[in-house]
Formats: structure tokens, sequence, C-alpha cells
């Protein structure tokens, strides 16, 4: 690990400051922000992220989970991921969202990984953990040795000819579906993303992962109020049963009436470059009855754009059917 | 290890306690990094035992971590982790160091009551906090009933995940589990063990929750 001084900044006016000094944006920055460590420090170790400076904001007031007015939620940046998955709100009305990070890492992780940090969650593209290879996302123009290489995990969808990582998170699949908003603070003010417009597709840079700039700072991600009646599901299938990440997941928010589907969320996990809406399935999906016809439908339209890898073609029908018996598992709930 | 190699090591030949009392040159300078607050004020030309001897680190942080329910005054590289400061720091090695990257929960210790991954947290995260190992959990003569379970059900073989496991299964009795082997199972997944004792250290944690 490279030596850093390590700042424990006294407010988020303090902590933005100090990282706008950095000549990048968050990821891979010569200055950054540490939540728990559990994507950081291991990266540190393997010199993959080499800041100069490290910033605590563990004891930063961001730490706080909210009903909001109008009953949505607001959920503080260094809120654990246990703590978010345990909560009583999550559990009743924001159920995928409990599932799909108690489907993650192991308890002890997820009483470390906060909300901010997993936004930010690298891949686990072998190339890009080991500095002795080259990966167009931390060495931009070294190539990308993962499409002819060891792919099996990786993408099969939103890949460019520059890199193919997986975003590996779970929670940030059930933000996705959840319609989540993240706030950031800057040096320019305060703005809101949506979530789906947070995370950046790798193209011609995959070094950039999100819209983050030098200096901003997450300060919360906010839920829009519960939708009546939505049924939802996180499904994650994956090579082991436990502590594993995904091969293909699903989280499904639905909503079915008498006469069929009216509202449905649909987002993918393991199989994209970014946590992976797909408007397609939801498209397909409404007013549809709720059966397995439907659900095979909306699945053929979530994949149909799908590239495999040269070890993954498997993981297209993985997702189908992962997406199917998300849908099917919902709809029976 | 040949027999002759054996009788050129110390009366008490265990690894730990080789490097911390030879005085080499190989164990200062792997002990330079990690030196307690006390030794700043010892001389650098010293020869005296390397844990209280070694040159002050440039760089390093004071901080105060309370462990089992003592408080320690240190000064640390901002690089150590707390499993480093706890073992080589503290020097209280019943916390063990795995693969070092989060993936097999030997390192598990409770930060504030809860169960953290010493290797992927900064020491100096933990500047204040109320730091538990398995030190602090029992002794010999007064263990924890975790403890005694593992040593009933025969929980371990080598032993090596062991103080992790434990950890982590003391932590689990506070946290919400379903009653089922399979939800024990589920919670305890970021503890590997290499022997696979898994089944019973399953048979320990029930054991040890129906009797509360």
């Amino acid at each position: 690990m490279h030596i850093f001084e390590f700042i424990r900044p006294r407010d988020s006016a303090a902590a933005i400051a100090a990282a706008a000094q950095s000549k990048t944006a968050q990821q891979g920055a010569d200055v950054r922000f540490i939540g728990g460590g559990t994507t950081l420090i291991d990266l540190m170790k393997l010199n993959v992220e080499t800041p100069a400076r490290v910033l605590d904001i563990n004891r930063l007031p961001l730490d706080k989970i909210e009903v909001m007015p109008d009953g949505g939620l607001k959920i503080g940046a260094t809120v654990r991921n246990s703590d978010l998955a345990n909560h009583a709100k999550v559990q009743k009305d924001y159920s995928v969202l409990s599932q799909a990070i108690l489907q993650g890492a192991s308890a002890q992780i997820r009483n470390m990984a906060t909300v901010g940090g997993n936004l930010l969650q690298r891949t686990r593209c072998v190339y890009f953990r080991d500095i002795a290879m080259p990966c167009n996302k931390r060495e931009p123009g070294s190539g990308c040795p993962a499409i002819t290489g060891h792919n099996r995990t990786l993408a099969i969808l939103g890949a460019s000819d520059h890199c193919i990582a997986t975003n590996p998170s779970d929670m940030c699949v059930a933000l996705a579906a959840l319609e989540a908003t993240i706030h950031i603070q800057g040096t320019n003010g305060s703005r809101a993303v949506v979530f789906g417009d947070f995370h950046l597709l790798p193209g011609n840079t995959p070094i950039r992962e999100t819209v983050l700039e030098a200096g901003d700072l997450i300060t919360h991600v906010t839920l829009p109020p519960p939708v009546t009646g939505s049924k939802q599901i996180y499904l994650k299938l994956r090579d082991r049963a436990s502590y594993e990440f995904a091969l293909s997941s699903a989280a499904v928010v639905i909503t079915i009436a008498s006469g069929g589907i009216t509202r449905a969320r649909i987002a993918l996990g393991g199989v994209g470059t970014k946590p992976w809406r797909s408007p397609e399935a939801e498209a397909v999906l409404i007013g549809k009855p709720a059966n397995d016809a439907s659900f095979r439908q909306a699945a053929e339209a979530a994949l149909r754009d799908a590239k495999p890898q040269s070890e993954n073609k498997f993981k297209i029908e993985l997702a189908k059917r992962c997406l199917t018996h998300a849908l099917r598992t919902a709809a029976a709930s | 290890m040949s027999a002759d190699d054996s009788k050129s090591l110390p009366p008490s030949p265990t690894r730990r306690k080789f490097l911390l009392t030879s005085g080499s040159g190989v164990a200062a300078s792997l002990l330079a990094a990690y030196v307690p607050a006390a030794a700043k004020s010892a001389t650098e030309e010293s020869d005296s035992a390397p844990n209280n001897a070694g040159p002050s680190i440039e760089g390093a942080v004071p901080i105060m971590l309370r462990i089992n329910g003592k408080e320690h005054s240190l000064r640390v590289d901002p690089r150590t982790t707390l499993l480093d400061c706890i073992r080589e720091t503290v020097v209280l090695t019943g916390t063990k160091k795995g693969c070092d990257h989060g993936q097999c929960g030997a390192c598990t210790v409770h930060v504030n009551g809860r169960r953290v991954l010493s290797c992927l947290n900064l020491a100096l995260m933990h500047d204040g906090e109320e730091i538990t190992t398995v030190e602090g959990l029992g002794t010999p003569d007064a263990m924890h009933p975790m403890q005694a379970a593992f040593l009933a059900c025969d929980a371990y073989q080598c032993g090596y995940c062991t103080s992790g496991q434990i950890m982590s299964a003391v932590a689990l009795l506070k946290e919400p589990c379903g009653p089922d082997d399979a939800s024990v199972k589920e919670l305890m997944s970021g503890n590997i063990c290499r022997c696979g004792a898994y089944a019973n250290i399953v048979d320990a944690i029930q054991q040890v929750r129906k009797r509360a």
C-alpha cells in the first residue's frame, strides 16, 4: 500500500474542499473519501487505488434514515448496509432493497459498507484488480485483456470495445428498480441525480464510472413514496449459495390488478456494466396478464441487446430465467 | 524443518516469540512499522528487543483504542489496518490474518459491539472506539458460552479460522436471525473454514441459541 495522509474533515464543507483538490473525480482519484473501506482498502492493498489523501467521512452527520414528509425515505450516505436492510420501513415498504442488500457480501461486510460506498463499488474483473495486467478502466489506452481472456462473470449488456467489466452491486439493482435519487454536494452547491443517470456506460472512457466530479460528496439517497400494493422480489443467482457476486440477478417491483399488470419496474444485476434498468421489459409487462408467457416475453425484451463474451453465453439464458422466475415469484407473493 | 534446524531455535521456538526476541535485522524491519507509542522515546541505536526500540515511524499518528476494556494509546502508520494494529502493535494474536482481503472472515472482531472485518479497516478510523477480540470474550477458566460450545461440539480442526468464527457467532446472537440451521449458515457465510468444520460450527451456535 502506498503511503497516504489520513484526514478527518470536521464537516461536509471541509470534506468537499479537500476532495476538490483532487485532479479527477472520486474513483481512482488521488483524494478519496473513505466510508466502510470494504472496497477501497482492498484495492489500496492491491495498489489499484493509490490515493495521496484519504478523507474519513464516517463521523460526518450522514448516518440517518428518515421518513420524508411525502412518505418517501431519506438515507444518509454513511448508513451501514446492515442498518438499511434491517430498517423496519425498508423491510415493509422497500423490501426489494432489504432483500438485495442481505444477499450481498457477508454480515461483517454489511456492518461496515456504507450506502455511498456501495454506489461506488468497483468491478471484480480480475484484470482490473491486477496491476500487472493492462486495463482500460485503470490505465486508459492499455487495453482490455478480459475481452479475449477470463470473462465468464463479465458483462453481456452495456459493454464496449474498451471495457466489459460488470458492476457488482446488489443494492444498486434494487435502487434502480425503486427509482432512487442520489443527492450530491460539490463545490458548486447541491444537485440531485436520478439513479439511472448516475452510473455511466464504459464507452471510450471506462475510467469514468459515475457523473461525480472532483470534490463531489454523496450526502444521501432518497426513495419515492412506496407504491401501495406493489410486490417486490430480488432474486440472485450465483456460483455458491451465499457470499458470492451475482452471475445474474433481478429486482422486480410490480403491481397487479384484476385486469393485469398496471406497473412494473425491472432492473438486472450481474449482467451489465452498470446497474441495468430495463424499460423494455417494463413496457412489455404493462397491461399484460400476470402469467409465464408475459414474464418470458419481458425477459426476452430485457436481453434482446445482450452480447455474450467468449466464456459466458450461458448468462443470456440465465438472466432470462432469472427475471422470469423473479416475476413469477413476485406475482405469487 | 530438519532436526538440525530445530536445535538452533530458542527454547520455546514459536515463530512469534522468535521474531519478537531475536533482535535480528529481519525481525527489526518486520516490526519497525508497528512499534507501540512507548517505543518513541527509545533511542534508535539501542539494540534491545525491537518491539520497544524500533525507530520512530515517520508520519505515525497517535490514536487511542479501547480493546477488551483496556485503553491503548498508540502511534500507527496511517496504512496500518485494524487487524495489523491488534496483532502487531498491541500483540493480541488471537485475531487471525487469513486472506487480508475481506474474503475469509478470520480477522472478525467487534467494533462498538458489531462484527466487522479488521483487515478492511484502518486502525485510524477507530480512534476512541471499543474493540473486542477473542481474548476479550472469556478465559480458559471462564469461557464465553460460545467458546465452550465450540469446544463441546468439536467445531474446529486446525483452529485458524476459529477465533473469527466465534466472534461472528457471538455477534450473530444479537442479530436478526431465523431459528433454523439455514439462517445460521447464511449469517455465517462470511467465515470460511478450510477444514470444513461447518456442520459442527452450526451445531455449536444452535446449542448456545437454544440455551439462551
